[in-house]
């Protein structure tokens, strides 16, 4: 069952061209970065970006950071708000549970499919960053710099493991979103619908993490931690943040899926 | 005879509306029962409910001896279905669609499953259709492919609803004798349909259902016995009421209905007093009349309530 909604996933060309989309932002701020030579200060502008003209293998951490805030979310939404309304928009979903798929094994299914899309598209853009910055910058000594965000320089070891760190908090952060496509998507017929529910969400959050007035709730927002994986290249690595916004997403993510479940294994299909 | 389908007092209601209103269900294996009734009056509902995609608000119903929507994961590989419009992904061909819906539940080894899938696209005519996308697909075409879905693993039961929606007259015909050959061959058949003619030609059983409710289950045979009168098409019918005296029962044009089983007895009558005969049957009720006896006006419609 998984291996069939993988196959359903990757072989549609939409999925393929979501992440080209994705990867043609940060393309695109490497080539303006080389052609005008302006790199952001230290300190300003998307996170390590300045930090690429020390060590240019580092714009694969720029380019998730540049994806990040927007791009990944709505793709993450697309696909996950896809998965069950989807299937019942095209009408195959009676077709699968007849034959029959079982709800809660098709359920579980399209989890690891948008999981194995978050992950896929992550170190995707990840990887394209890397031969990206690669090959188009060239290194150059500024002084005062450093490739840690706290100014010192890491080694080649370190930051290649704080890099797989950092690929894995922003894949759990995804995989919040996720959830609220998913929880969405058994709740009504209409993908469009479920994506929009999910970026609503998404939207909202950080729309009331900037307001002083809802500082109460502002722990509890589900995009509230997530920029925290900067804190993997602090030196040495700020874990608060860190596992506070892992406990979050983890909370998100065993309710909404839970949701997901009771309402999807007791609900009429009548699509 | 055993029993593949049974429902007892089933019951789905949505809000205030009772769109299945406690119906008995008896669909007995060989059979190829018509499952009649207008449009709303609660058929797709029950389709749904027997293949556990709608669960039932009380009763209970019985598949293939297991009881749904529990037994699904046992009894649901051995039934095909076509639900509605048929469904698959655009973007991949017939074939593939086939692969994948086999993978996606129990009892479809993937040793036989191109065997099966090469089998079934003949079966339905679409042995030559090669990698075109669904989406390139004729109504047609997809019509004979989501039965060809249904009849994948060979199945004891056929859950079919309005299967030759979309068919042009001359597939209409080849459905219907791929139907009536899988039941020789031991399939029971479960027909949903408004088509009166399609279901006149095909069923072994009937059933009606009117605003949820099962007015009417019977073997077709039964529905359509002679009436004990003779049909007699003549151009003088003046003259037939005057041959035989208290038997003409009605008059419609050139269509006399006289009391009597025995044609050739009322034709010794006609001939002998000088009457041209030009037609000559055993009054039967077609199923037409049948159903709409039982069945109240077409539930499409929405009176004022007073």
């Amino acid at each position: 069952m998984i291996v069939v909604e993988l196959r359903k996933l990757f072989r549609r060309p939409r999925t393929w061209a979501t992440i080209a989309v994705l990867n043609a932002l940060p393309v695109l701020v490497a080539v303006l970065l080389v052609l005008t030579d302006l790199a952001p200060r230290p300190g300003e502008g998307p996170v390590f970006l300045s930090a690429v003209f020390i060590n240019p293998a580092l714009f694969a951490l720029a380019a998730l950071a540049i994806v990040l805030p927007l791009f990944l979310p709505i793709a993450v939404a697309v696909v996950a708000g896809d998965a069950v309304a989807g299937e019942a928009q095209a009408g195959t979903l009676r077709y699968l549970l007849a034959r029959p798929a079982g709800r809660t094994r098709l359920l579980v299914a399209k989890l690891v499919a948008v999981l194995a899309f978050v992950l896929v598209t992550v170190v995707i853009v990840a990887v394209v960053g890397y031969f990206v910055g690669t090959t188009l910058i060239e290194p150059q000594p500024v002084v005062g710099g450093g490739t840690s965000v706290s100014g010192t320089s890491l080694t080649q070891q370190e930051l290649v493991q704080r890099a797989l760190m950092a690929i894995g908090y922003v894949a759990l952060s995804m995989l919040g979103v996720a959830a609220f496509g998913l929880f969405f998507s058994t709740l009504t017929d209409s993908p469009l619908g479920a994506t929009m529910g999910a970026l609503a969400v998404l939207v909202a959050s950080s729309l009331l993490f900037t307001l002083d007035a809802a500082s109460p709730i502002a722990p509890y927002l589900p995009t509230r931690y997530w920029l925290s994986f900067v804190d993997f290249f602090r030196d040495p690595i700020l874990w608060r943040d860190i596992t506070r916004g892992i406990a979050l997403q983890g909370v998100y993510v065993g309710v909404l899926l839970a949701a997901a479940w009771a309402n999807f294994t007791t609900k009429d299909i009548t699509s | 005879m055993t029993s593949v389908i049974t429902t007892r007092a089933l019951v789905k209601r949505y809000g205030a509306l009772r769109a299945v209103d406690g119906i008995d269900l008896d669909v007995r294996a060989g059979d190829v029962y018509g499952f009649l009734g207008a449009n709303g009056s609660g058929k797709t509902t029950t389709v749904r409910m027997l293949l556990g995609l709608v669960l039932p608000t009380s009763g209970e119903i019985e598949l293939l001896g297991g009881r749904m929507p529990r037994a699904g994961r046992r009894v649901l590989p051995r039934v095909g279905a076509l639900i509605e419009a048929p469904a698959s992904y655009g973007h991949l061909s017939g074939r593939e669609n086939l692969a994948l819906l086999d993978a996606s539940g129990p009892a479809g080894p993937w040793r036989t499953r191109k065997h099966r899938i090469a089998e079934v696209l003949e079966q339905v005519g679409l042995a030559g259709v090669g990698r075109r996308p669904v989406k390139a697909y004729s109504l047609g075409m997809r019509q004979r492919l989501g039965l060809a879905g249904a009849l994948l693993r060979r199945p004891e039961l056929l859950v079919l609803d309005e299967p030759t929606n979309g068919l042009d007259p001359q597939g209409i015909t080849e459905i219907r004798n791929l139907l009536l050959e899988l039941h020789r061959a031991g399939t029971t058949v479960f027909l949903s349909s408004h088509l009166l003619a399609e279901v006149e030609q095909l069923c072994t059983r009937v059933g009606v259902l009117d605003r949820g409710r099962l007015v009417l289950q019977e073997e077709l045979a039964t529905l359509t016995a002679p009436t004990g009168a003779t049909v007699v098409q003549t151009p003088t019918p003046d003259r037939v009421r005057q041959a035989l005296d208290g038997r003409v029962t009605a008059i419609d044009g050139e269509r006399v209905v006289v009391r009597g089983a025995d044609p050739a007895e009322v034709n010794r009558l006609l001939v002998s007093a000088g009457i041209p005969v030009t037609g000559l049957a055993l009054q039967r009720p077609t199923l037409e009349q049948v159903v709409l006896a039982a069945a109240g006006p077409s539930t499409d419609r929405v009176e004022a309530s007073r």
